[in-house]
C-alpha cells in the first residue's frame, strides 16, 4: 500500500501550498525543539501537513528545513512569519499582534486610464525594517507564492516592493502607451521601453509566463514616483531604481490587480506578516490612496478586524457539544479569532483579524472551534436512524444484467477510457464526423483525448491491439456510457448506457457474436423472430444495412427491437463483420465481428 | 499377458521377489517389456515393484581368449620352461602378444630372469592361473571381492562395469494371481448397466491441477465497486443517477461554490468542451441568481468571494471533475421536498492531469452524501468508523483539511500496520451552508458527504502498480481472466 494511498487523485483539487522553514528558527520560536513525530503531530491538529524534514539531506552549512503543506485558503501562512504565529497561538503561546496604523506620510492616486487594464491598487510603508539573510529570504519567498496562489499567476493580483530611499511621494498609478514607459527594468542597466521590455522578456523562463496578462493592451499599467520616476509594471516586472537589499530600511508596497477583493487581501496579509520586522513592531505607515473616479479614495490598508457574530446553539448543535459561549470563545482563542459573548447572549461576538481572509460565514468559525477542540476528541455518534430504503440506479441493474450474462457466455469484461482521439471515433471506424454527434475537448493535453466516445468499439479494439498475443478467439465486451450532444437539454449532452461485445481470431465469428447477442436477448425476454414472416411480437431480429461502412459491405446488420407485442420495432444498434481497413487502422492482425446496442431500451 | 500372468504366479511362489536378476523364472526376460508389465499390473493395485540397479562386471574378448588358453603371463612362463636353455629374447617378438604383454607380467611375478640374451625360468613348475581364477569368478558373479584386483583386471581392459537393472516385487493387499483390467472413468453405461460396482478402478494422480473452464470474467475495477455498492446498500442509500459526463461550470463548481478564479478551474485542471461550448442556464433562475449573489456579495450569513460573478464563465461545459456536480443537482431537487437522505454514487470523473503511473484522465470516484436534520460532525465521525469499518479499516483519525465546498472538512487517516504510518483514504466534510441555503434547503437540515477513489483501493487489492494497467485499454487479459474475487473485509489497513 503506497503512503498516498487511496486519494491519490484529490477531489477538492486545493493545490495546497508547500512553504520551507528554517527548522531550528521554528522551534525557537514555538520555545521548544520537536522530534518530527511530535511536530508531525502538531501538525496534525491544527490542520497543516508536514512534507519533509530535510535535515538528513543537509550538507556543510546547509540549514535543516521544513517542508509544511498548508491548506489553499490560508494564505497567512504562506510564510515563516504566519506559521509561526498560527502555531504559537495554537499552543496558547501567543496573541494575536496588535497592529498599530501611524500618520500617513504619502499618497497614491490612482489614475482613470487604469481601468483599461487592471483597476486597483493598494499600498502600505513599512519603517525601520531590519532584514536578515533569513527574513529578506522570506519576505521574496512570501510574495512569490501570493504570485502563484492567491494571485492566480498576477493575473488578479501582482506585488511590487520598493526602497522607499531611492523614490518620493506622492505616488501615482496610471495606464500608459507602452512607448512612453521607459526605465531599466530591475537587475538591468538598459533603459527600455514598454514594448521592448515585453520583446526582452519573451525568452524569460520566469518572466514570460506573465506577459501575456497586459502585452496585447494599448496601455499598459505603471508606478510613478513624484519625479515621475517609473517603480513598477505590474504585474510583469520593476524598475531597478527602487530595487530592494538586504539593507533597505523603508519598504514601499505596491500592489495592483485586476480583483478588488484579493488585492485587499493581498497588502493585509504583507504587511502582517512583515511589520514583524518593522523597527516598531506590527507599525504599519498607510498610504492614502485617491481614487476618486470610482469612490475607491481611502486610508491603505484597513487593519481593522472584521466583527462578525456566530450563533453558540448553531456551534454546539454542529459539533454536538454543550460549551458555554466562553469556553467556545477560549477555543477561538488559539485559531486567531477573538471571541466574546455579544449583546445578545445567544451568539458570540467574533473579530476576525486581517490574517483571517478565509473566514467567510459562522460555519468557518465553527470549523475552528471544532479545530481547536480536537476533531478526534468529539464524541462519535450515529446519524439518527432514519429508516432509508437503499435502491440501485435502474439502468445500472439493466447494465448488471448484461455484464453477468456476458460473462457467464465466456465474454471478459474489459473497463476502456471514454475519451479517446477523433480519429479513434471516427476514420479508423471509416465513419465521417457530421459533428452532430461527439463531445469535443477543448484543452486535452494530448490527442488521445479529444473527443467522448460515442461507441464502445474504440476501447474494445484497442484493448485486443494490447493483448494480440493473447490465445485466440478473444472475446471481450464492455457495458459503459457513451456521450452524446443534446441540444434541447441543459447540459448539452446525455450519457447513454451501450453494451458491446467482440469477437476477434483466425475467423470472423459472425455467428458467435449472432449467438452471444441472440443469448442475451433471451435474458431480456426477447425471444428471436423470423422477420421473413410477419410478426408483432415482443422480440429482436436483425437487417442487413450496408450504410454502416464499420462493417464489410453485406456483413453488416441492424439490431431492431419491439418492446411489446404490435408496438413498433426500433433499431437499438448494429452487428456484423467489422471491415479489414478498421483492422489495420487498429493494427490488429486478426478477422473479427462485433455487437454493439443501445441498453436504455429495457429500462 | 502371459508375462504378467507369470509374474503374478511368481511372486505368489516366493511371496515376494527380491530382485528379478536373481529370480530364476524371471531373470531371462527383456527388461522393457518386464517394466511395462510391472506398471501394468501396478496401476491395477496387484503389486508394487521398485527398481533395483546393480552393478555388474563383464568380461571383455581379451579375458574370454584367458579362460579358454590361460593367461599372457602363463603362457608365457610355459613358453620359457618349455625351451630348455631358456627363451631367446630375439624369439619374445615371435609369440605375439602373448610375448609382449607376457613377458612383462611374468617378470613382475618373478617367474623368470634375464641371462644374458636369454630369459630362464625362476619355478620349477607353471603356477596357477589367479587370473584366470579370478575371471572364472566374475564370469559366475559379475563381482570380484578382491578389490585390488579387480582394479588391475580393469586397468589391464580385461573386464568393464555394466549397470544391470531389476526389480524388487512386492504384493500389495489386492494381490491375487489373476488379471483384472482397470477402468479409467465411471462412464453413464456402467451407471445404466450397473457396471460399476463390478470393475475395478485405475487410481487417480491428484497432484495435477486440472481441466480450467473456459469461462467469461468481470473486471476487478467493477468488482471493487459491487463491493462498495453493497456496503452503501446495506446503510440504506440510493444509487444516484451518476450518468452525466457532460455538465455546466454552474454546477461543477459554481454551486459547490467554487469561485470562479479557483486553480481547479483552469485548463490545466479542467477539460473543457469546444462543442457544445454552453450550457444553457439553470431551470430555476431564483436558484442560480442566489449562487451568483453567495459569490459576488455573500448572502446567507457569508461574506462572499466578492467578486464578479460571470454567467459566462458559469455556462462553460466542461467533463465533470468531480460526482458532486451530481450530488448537487440532487441536493437541489431534494429542496423540493426537504427530508433526510442518504445517496451514494462510484462512476467517472475527468482530471485535465499529465498521466503517470498513479493519475489518468479519467478516473472513477466513490462518493457518499448524507442529509439529516441537526446531523453533526460527530455523526460524521461515527459514521465513517461503521463506513470504514465494513471494508476492515478500523481507528480512524481526522485531520482538518480545505475543501472550497465543505466546512468543516478532514481528511481521513488509518493506521497502516505494514508501513507503521498513518495514510490518507478519504476526504469528508459538511456540506457549507451556503450552497445548501441558497438551493431553498431549510438551514438545520445538514450534510454530510465523503469520497475516495475507487482505483487506489483496487490498485492495493490487486497489487496493481500502475493505474494504466487497471483502467483502459492497456489491461492484461490474462489478468482480468485470472483474478480473485475481491473482498474489500480481508483489504486494507
Amino acid at each position: 500500500m503506497s503512503p498516498a494511498f487511496l486519494t491519490e487523485q484529490k477531489f477538492s483539487n486545493p493545490t495546497m501550498p508547500t512553504i520551507a522553514v528554517d527548522k531550528e528558527d521554528l522551534y525557537k520560536s514555538l520555545g521548544k525543539s520537536y522530534t518530527t513525530e511530535e511536530f508531525d503531530e502538531l501538525c496534525f491538529e491544527f490542520g497543516i501537513e508536514l512534507d519533509e524534514d530535510t535535515t538528513e539531506e543537509c550538507q556543510g552549512d546547509e540549514r535543516p528545513q521544513l517542508k509544511i503543506e498548508i491548506p489553499a485558503n490560508r494564505y497567512d501562512m504562506l510564510c515563516f512569519e504566519g506559521i509561526a504565529q498560527a502555531l504559537n497561538q495554537f499552543l496558547g503561546r501567543a496573541e494575536n499582534p496588535n497592529f498599530k496604523l501611524t500618520a500617513p506620510t504619502t499618497k497614491l492616486t490612482i489614475e482613470k486610464s487604469t481601468e483599461q487594464i487592471r483597476p486597483y491598487a493598494a499600498s502600505a510603508i513599512l519603517r525601520n525594517i531590519k532584514f536578515d539573510q533569513r527574513s529578506y529570504d522570506s519576505f521574496i519567498t512570501l510574495q512569490d507564492k501570493l504570485h502563484t496562489n492567491l494571485c492566480r499567476n498576477r493575473t488578479l493580483v501582482a506585488i511590487g516592493t520598493h526602497d522607499l530611499d531611492t523614490i518620493e511621494g506622492p505616488f501615482t498609478y496610471e495606464a500608459l502607451k507602452p512607448e512612453d514607459i521607459k526605465f531599466a527594468p530591475l537587475n538591468q542597466t538598459k533603459v527600455m521601453n514598454g514594448n521592448e521590455i515585453m520583446e526582452f522578456y519573451e525568452k524569460d523562463k520566469h518572466l514570460s509566463r506573465y506577459l501575456h496578462i497586459i502585452k496585447d493592451s494599448p496601455v499598459y499599467p505603471v508606478i510613478l514616483d513624484k519625479n515621475r520616476t517609473v517603480c513598477s509594471l505590474p504585474p510583469i516586472i520593476n524598475s531597478n531604481h527602487s530595487k530592494i537589499s538586504l539593507d533597505t530600511k523603508n519598504v514601499f508596497i505596491d500592489v495592483t490587480g485586476t480583483d478588488k477583493t484579493k488585492t485587499e487581501i493581498v497588502i493585509q496579509t504583507l504587511v502582517a506578516m512583515f511589520s514583524h520586522h518593522c523597527g516598531e513592531k506590527f507599525e504599519i505607515e498607510p498610504v492614502e490612496i485617491i481614487s476618486n473616479h470610482n469612490g475607491e479614495s481611502r486610508l491603505c490598508p484597513n487593519i481593522e478586524p472584521r466583527k462578525s457574530l456566530a450563533e453558540i446553539d448553531y456551534i454546539n448543535s454542529c459539533l454536538a457539544l454543550d460549551l458555554s459561549g466562553d469556553e467556545i470563545a477560549k477555543l477561538l482563542k488559539k485559531m486567531e479569532l477573538d471571541a466574546k459573548v455579544s449583546e445578545d447572549p445567544k451568539k458570540l461576538e467574533v473579530s476576525i483579524p486581517i490574517t483571517r481572509s478565509d473566514i467567510l460565514h459562522q460555519c468557518d468559525i465553527m470549523e475552528d472551534a471544532a479545530i481547536a477542540y480536537g476533531f478526534n476528541n468529539i464524541e462519535k455518534t450515529k446519524p439518527k436512524g432514519e429508516s432509508l430504503v437503499a435502491s440501485a440506479l435502474p439502468i445500472n441493474k439493466i447494465a448488471d444484467i448484461f455484464r453477468l450474462a456476458s460473462s457467464q457466455a465466456g465474454y471478459s469484461e474489459i473497463m476502456a477510457l471514454t475519451l479517446c482521439s477523433h480519429d479513434e471515433n471516427f476514420k479508423f471506424l471509416r465513419q465521417i464526423d457530421d459533428n452532430k454527434t461527439a463531445v469535443k475537448l477543448e484543452n486535452p493535453k494530448t490527442f488521445e483525448y479529444q473527443v467522448v466516445r460515442t461507441t464502445l468499439l474504440p476501447g474494445l479494439l484497442k484493448t485486443i491491439r494490447e493483448n494480440r498475443k493473447h490465445s485466440l478467439p478473444i472475446k471481450v465486451f464492455e457495458c459503459g456510457d457513451i456521450v452524446l450532444k443534446k441540444d434541447s437539454v441543459e447540459r448539452k449532452a446525455i450519457n447513454q448506457r451501450n453494451w458491446g461485445a467482440i469477437i476477434a481470431g483466425k475467423t470472423s465469428g459472425f455467428e458467435y457474436i449472432q449467438g452471444l447477442l441472440g443469448k442475451l436477448m433471451q435474458t431480456l425476454r426477447a425471444s428471436w423472430i423470423d422477420s421473413s414472416k410477419p410478426n408483432t411480437q415482443r422480440g429482436f431480429w436483425i437487417e442487413e444495412d450496408n450504410e454502416n461502412a464499420t462493417y464489410f459491405p453485406g456483413r453488416g446488420a441492424k439490431v431492431f427491437f419491439r418492446s411489446v407485442e404490435g408496438g413498433e420495432a426500433v433499431a437499438i444498434g448494429s452487428i456484423g463483420v467489422l471491415h479489414p481497413e478498421v483492422m489495420k487502422s487498429f493494427e490488429i492482425p486478426y478477422a473479427a465481428s462485433y455487437v454493439e446496442i443501445n441498453i436504455e431500451i429495457f429500462l | 499377458m502371459d508375462l504378467q500372468l507369470t509374474i503374478l504366479k511368481t511372486v505368489d511362489k516366493y511371496n515376494e521377489v527380491d530382485n528379478t536378476l536373481e529370480c530364476p523364472e524371471l531373470k531371462s526376460f527383456d527388461i522393457n517389456s518386464l517394466h511395462s508389465n510391472l506398471t501394468s499390473l501396478w496401476s491395477k493395485e496387484l503389486i508394487n515393484f521398485e527398481k533395483i540397479e546393480t552393478e555388474h562386471w563383464e568380461l571383455l574378448p581379451e579375458a574370454k581368449d584367458f579362460l579358454k588358453n590361460g593367461s599372457h603371463e602363463i603362457r608365457f612362463l610355459e613358453e620359457v620352461i618349455k625351451s630348455i636353455d631358456g627363451l631367446k629374447l630375439s624369439d619374445v617378438n615371435k609369440l605375439g602378444p602373448v610375448g609382449k604383454l607376457g613377458q612383462g607380467k611374468a617378470f613382475k611375478n618373478g617367474w623368470i630372469s634375464k641371462n644374458d640374451d636369454k630369459l630362464i625360468s625362476k619355478v620349477d613348475k607353471v603356477p596357477e592361473d589367479s587370473v584366470v581364477k579370478y575371471l572364472k569368478e566374475i564370469e559366475e558373479t559379475g563381482k570380484l571381492s578382491d578389490k585390488k584386483e579387480l582394479t588391475e583386471l580393469k586397468k589391464r581392459k580385461l573386464i568393464q562395469l555394466n549397470k544391470i537393472v531389476g526389480y524388487k516385487i512386492t504384493k500389495t493387499d489386492k494381490f491375487q494371481v489373476e488379471i483384472v483390467n482397470l477402468e479409467t472413468d465411471i462412464t453413464s453405461d456402467m451407471i445404466i448397466n450397473n457396471e460399476w460396482s463390478d470393475k475395478k478402478f485405475k487410481p487417480y494422480n491428484f497432484n495435477s491441477e486440472g481441466v480450467y473452464p473456459s469461462s467469461g470474467s468481470l473486471h476487478p475495477l467493477n468488482k471493487v465497486r459491487e463491493e462498495f455498492r453493497q456496503i452503501f446498500f446495506s446503510m440504506g442509500f440510493t444509487e444516484m443517477p451518476s450518468n452525466q459526463y457532460v455538465d455546466t461550470g454552474f454546477w461543477n463548481f459554481d454551486t459547490l461554490y467554487v469561485p470562479q478564479q479557483h486553480p481547479a478551474r483552469d485548463l490545466q485542471d479542467t477539460f473543457y468542451l469546444k462543442d457544445p461550448v454552453r450550457g444553457d442556464e439553470p431551470e430555476d433562475k431564483e436558484y442560480m441568481k442566489n449562487v451568483q449573489q453567495v459569490h459576488q456579495e455573500g448572502k446567507y450569513g457569508s461574506i462572499g468571494y466578492r467578486y464578479p460573478w460571470k454567467l459566462e464563465e458559469s455556462l462553460r461545459m466542461v467533463l465533470r471533475t468531480h460526482t458532486t456536480a451530481i450530488s448537487a443537482s440532487m441536493l437541489k431537487q431534494l429542496a423540493d421536498d426537504p427530508k433526510p437522505c442518504r445517496l451514494f454514487s462510484i462512476d467517472r470523473v475527468f482530471r485535465n492531469e499529465a498521466v503517470d503511473a498513479t493519475h489518468l484522465a479519467e478516473f472513477h470516484q466513490v462518493e457518499g452524501v448524507m442529509a439529516g436534520y441537526d446531523i453533526t460532525l460527530g455523526d460524521l465521525i461515527g459514521f465513517m468508523e461503521d463506513f470504514f469499518g465494513k471494508m476492515g479499516v478500523n481507528g480512524l483519525r481526522f485531520k482538518a483539511a480545505y475543501n472550497p465546498y465543505t466546512e468543516p472538512s478532514m481528511e481521513i487517516f488509518a493506521y497502516h500496520k505494514t508501513l507503521k504510518k498513518w495514510v490518507e483514504i478519504g476526504n469528508s466534510g459538511m456540506f457549507r451552508p451556503e450552497m445548501l441555503e441558497s438551493m431553498g434547503l431549510p438551514k438545520n437540515l445538514r450534510v454530510l458527504g465523503w469520497g475516495l477513489s475507487l482505483e487506489r483501493p483496487t490498485m492495493i487489492k490487486y497489487n496493481v502498480s500502475n493505474i494504466r494497467e487497471l483502467l483502459g485499454h492497456k489491461v492484461s487479459l490474462d489478468f482480468i481472466e485470472t483474478n480473485p474475487a475481491a473482498r474489500l473485509d480481508e483489504l486494507l489497513v
